[in-house]
Order: C-alpha cells, then sequence, then structure tokens
C-alpha cells in the first residue's frame, strides 16, 4: 500500500517537474492521434454520408460492414499492418515499420469506420429532414453531402470524439507496428503497459493521470462547444 | 372606450400600413425587377401539362388518369379541401415525386426546367446556419458568382424586411420570419416558376401580409406562381385564377372572382360553403 502511495507522490512530482521523457512520450501520443483522428475524419465523414445519401444495391450489406469493422481487434489490425509493411510485404519499400506513420496508419484503419458509421447515422437523420427541400433547391449529390457534412457539423464532433477516444487508448495495434522504441515511437499507452510489466508504476500512473485528464479536457471542451450551437439552434 | 377607440385606431393604422404596401407593391420597382425578374423566361415552358397521370401511395389511388394544364401567367391558386391532393400537384411538377404513369410537360416537354422552380413548403426547413448563411447558400447552388452573393443575400433580406436579423440564427426565428426567409430563399435563384404550399398556414395577419406581398412583387415581375391555400380570402388577394382539385379530380381554371362568386361545380360552391367534403 505504501509502495502505491510512494508511487503515486512520485507520478505527481513527474507531472509537476514536467519530466522531458514525460513530455516527449505526451507530445508524440498527441501528434499520432490527432493526425490519425483527422485522417479518419477526412476519410469517415464523407463515406458516412455518402452512404447516409446514397441509394444503391448493397447500401444495406455495406452499412452493415462498415457497423462491424467498428469492432475491429486492435491486435489483428496492427498484425496486417505489420505484414503488409515489413521488409518482405507489399509496402516494405517505403520503410515505415517502427515509425509514427506506421502507427498513424493503424490508427487511421482503427477509427475511420468508428468516425464513418456515427457519422452515417448523424447524417441520414439530418437528410430525412433536409431531402426534398435540397431536391427543390436543384442541390446535385455532392453539394447535398457537403451541406449535410456542415450542418451536422456539432453532431459530428462526437463521432470524432468516438474516434479520438479509441485513438488515445490503442495499445495492440501501435505497439506491434511502432515496436514501442524509446524516443521514436514510445506513446502513453504502450509506456504504461511497458512500465507497469517492469514494476515501475511511478512514470506509468503520471501517464495514466494525464491520460484521464485529456480525455476530460477534449470531452468537456466539446460539450461546452455543443452546448453552445444548441442554444443557437446550430446543433 | 378609451381601450376601444386605441383598438379602433391601432385598425386603422393597420389597414392603412398594409394599403400602403400593396399601393407600393402594385407599382413595379426597379429594385424588384434586378432582384426578382427570372434569369430565364419561363414562358417557353408554359403551359405545363399533366398528362394521364396515376399516383397512388400504399395501394391507394389518390390520381387515375390525372390531367391538367397551366398556362397562363401570374397567380394560380390551387384550392381544395384536406387530401385533395394539392401537395401533390406541387411535388410532381417540380419533380419531387415520380407519377407512377403519365408525365408532366412543360411545353411539351417533359425535362424539367433545372433551376427554374421556387418550392416554399407549407412546414419551413431551414439549414442550421445563420439567416444571411441560409440565403448564401441559397444563392452558391444557383451558381451565383461568390462577389456578388452577399449583396443579392442583403437586397433579399431588405425585400423581406429582416436587415435587422442577418446574423440570427435562422431556426430561432418566430414561425412567420422562418416562412418568410424560406420564400425569399426559393425566390434566391431568380426563378421563372414559385411554387408555395400553404406558405401562410397559421401565421398571423401582419406576417401573410408580408409574405404575400413579397409573392406579390415577384409575380409583377414576370414569376409566374402557384399557390396552394385554404384562405378564400387570400386567393381573392392574390390570384388571379383558380383551380378547384377535388377527388384526384381538377376541375377547369376559373378566374378568381368567377370561381368565388359563381364555382362551376357542386363540389366547389360547397367546398366555399364551408361544408365538409368527404369522399
Amino acid at each position: 500500500m505504501q509502495d502505491f502511495s510512494q508511487a503515486f507522490v512520485q507520478a505527481f512530482s513527474l507531472i509537476g517537474q514536467a519530466d522531458p521523457t514525460l513530455i516527449d512520450i505526451i507530445t508524440l501520443s498527441l501528434q499520432v492521434t490527432f493526425t490519425a483522428v483527422s485522417i479518419a475524419c477526412v476519410l469517415g465523414f464523407p463515406i458516412g454520408a455518402a452512404l447516409a445519401v446514397g441509394r444503391f444495391p448493397g447500401r444495406m450489406l455495406l452499412v452493415v460492414f462498415l457497423n462491424s469493422l467498428m469492432g475491429l481487434p486492435p491486435v489483428v489490425v496492427g498484425l496486417v499492418i505489420y505484414l503488409f509493411l515489413s521488409a518482405a510485404g507489399p509496402l516494405g519499400f517505403l520503410q515505415l515499420l517502427y515509425t509514427p506513420t506506421a502507427m498513424v496508419i493503424a490508427q487511421v484503419v482503427l477509427v475511420t469506420p468508428i468516425v464513418a458509421a456515427l457519422a452515417r447515422q448523424v447524417i441520414e437523420d439530418l437528410y430525412s429532414e433536409y431531402d426534398e427541400m435540397l431536391r427543390a433547391m436543384n442541390a446535385s449529390r455532392i453539394q447535398a453531402i457537403w451541406t449535410l457534412i456542415v450542418d451536422a457539423r456539432y453532431s459530428l464532433l462526437t463521432s470524432a470524439l468516438a474516434g479520438l477516444g479509441r485513438a488515445l487508448a490503442e495499445v495492440g495495434a501501435v505497439i506491434i507496428v511502432g515496436g514501442n522504441i524509446a524516443n521514436v515511437t514510445r506513446v502513453m499507452t504502450t509506456t504504461i503497459a511497458l512500465e507497469t510489466s517492469k514494476g515501475e508504476l511511478a512514470l506509468a500512473l503520471g501517464l495514466g493521470i494525464i491520460l484521464i485528464v485529456l480525455s476530460i479536457l477534449i470531452n468537456a471542451a466539446l460539450f461546452l462547444l455543443k452546448n453552445s450551437a444548441q442554444k443557437r439552434a446550430y446543433a | 372606450m378609451v381601450n376601444e377607440m386605441s383598438e379602433e385606431m391601432g385598425n386603422e393604422i393597420r389597414n392603412e400600413m398594409l394599403n400602403a404596401m400593396n399601393n407600393q407593391a402594385n407599382k413595379v420597382m426597379k429594385s424588384d425587377l434586378a432582384l426578382l425578374a427570372p434569369n430565364k423566361s419561363f414562358s417557353e415552358h408554359l403551359p405545363i401539362q399533366f398528362e394521364g397521370i396515376h399516383l397512388a401511395f400504399a395501394k391507394r389511388a389518390i390520381y387515375s388518369n390525372l390531367n391538367l394544364e397551366i398556362g397562363a401567367h401570374g397567380i394560380t391558386a390551387i384550392m381544395g379541401p384536406n387530401g385533395a391532393g394539392k401537395s401533390l400537384i406541387l411535388r410532381l411538377l417540380a419533380g419531387l415525386i415520380q407519377p407512377d404513369q403519365g408525365r408532366v410537360l412543360y411545353n411539351g416537354k417533359s425535362g424539367l426546367p433545372a433551376g427554374q422552380i421556387g418550392f416554399v413548403f407549407q412546414r419551413p426547413v431551414l439549414l442550421r446556419r445563420s439567416v444571411q448563411d441560409n440565403l448564401l447558400h441559397a444563392l452558391s447552388l444557383a451558381d451565383v458568382a461568390r462577389v456578388e452573393r452577399p449583396y443579392r443575400a442583403q437586397a433579399l433580406l431588405e425585400l423581406g424586411g429582416m436587415e435587422h436579423l442577418t446574423r440570427s440564427p435562422a431556426r430561432k426565428l418566430s414561425g412567420g420570419e422562418q416562412q418568410r426567409l424560406t420564400l425569399l430563399r426559393a425566390l434566391a435563384a431568380k426563378p421563372g416558376l414559385l411554387v408555395l404550399d400553404e406558405p401562410s398556414a397559421s401565421l398571423d395577419p401582419q406576417a401573410t401580409a408580408l409574405i404575400e406581398n413579397i409573392v406579390r412583387r415577384a409575380s409583377q415581375c414576370g414569376v409566374k406562381v402557384l399557390l396552394v391555400t385554404h384562405d378564400q380570402g387570400q386567393a381573392a388577394r392574390l390570384a388571379d385564377d383558380v383551380m378547384f382539385v377535388h377527388k384526384g379530380q381538377v376541375q377547369p381554371v376559373q378566374p378568381t372572382d368567377s370561381f368565388l362568386k359563381q364555382p362551376a361545380s357542386r363540389e366547389a360552391k360547397a367546398y366555399l360553403a364551408g361544408e365538409l367534403l368527404i369522399d
């Protein structure tokens, strides 16, 4: 019990002193996560919108498939990307394995289906309200999709937030394709896993606390933003 | 006594304001022409003809072999009891629904004149944006040059007396203001045909007068107007002629005065007398 208390004291001390190792790990984590989520939103919103607006054979099958991709096992995704990026793999010549870029790729694969599936639901609801209006205004399919994405912007933030939660908490895929190399690909979650297995609880706890605080802050900021938008009937 | 006097004075002032508005509307202003005159003349698409239209919903036939012709310029009111299919006529001619059989022809051609129809729905649907952004969006869809859009939006807002609401969230407006904004949005593309589906249902007299003023000015600028209404007074104030719809059939178009005084059919007479027409 005393060890735990000591670990907490050390953890807060690391945070308080802005320990350089801690800062490097947090910075890399945020870079990888925000890059991956941004790419996932750029890909996922139009995919979700196209599925919401489009009427074509096999659409329902695609929707079911997309929904099922939300539960992709991260280690399997990591393994598949590892095979693609390894020296013997089809993309081995890019030499991306064990780089932050590989970690971004893994997170994009994991997060895009989440963002796209949630975006589809949000946009489909809005489309049922806007459909006749947009057709009466002679909007093309692309113009309709863009209008829906812009008008669903605050609800889509919630989809992005769900993706961000997944990416921030991700361990399995990034540890396989990143390799957890100190100062290169070591992020918060992989460090927590490593330090805990070594019995070094202080750094693990410090990172854990920061991870939770970050998550609360991001959620609170988006909550306030959405709340203010709702007051103006924009959400 | 004092209350009665002030009420009387209030009514007088309101009537004077409405009369002044109507007198002003009777003179076609140059600014209105620049803002509302259709981009392309709609005359070349008239008459609009429905040929042998069959339409059914949930196995219930709404129209069986519906034929009609809309040819005249000006404002045509479509009247009839609830459920007669008045709104469906508007949706069919705007291409929002397709008939099961038959076709809608514009001067003998079946292609819908793209971008030349402005539609105002009974229930306003506005974007989750400001008043100005709703108009800018409509102008963008109408391919108006980006630099011109803010000026056109401002002019439209002035036309609708809404310039003080430019930055307001559109969905926070009152019912009357929302409907006026949808009307301005429908006119943003300078359509040749303006289609209104009970635009002032459940609006107060002031809001209705403002809507009617804009519709009248659009018509004077050469916009053909089709208006579904239950309001005989509105038909009398606005429409040049009336088309009566009952039981999926359209009766011959009559000039408004003649329709209101001597309706051509027994059903129309009963409808105007306020009787319930049950299928």
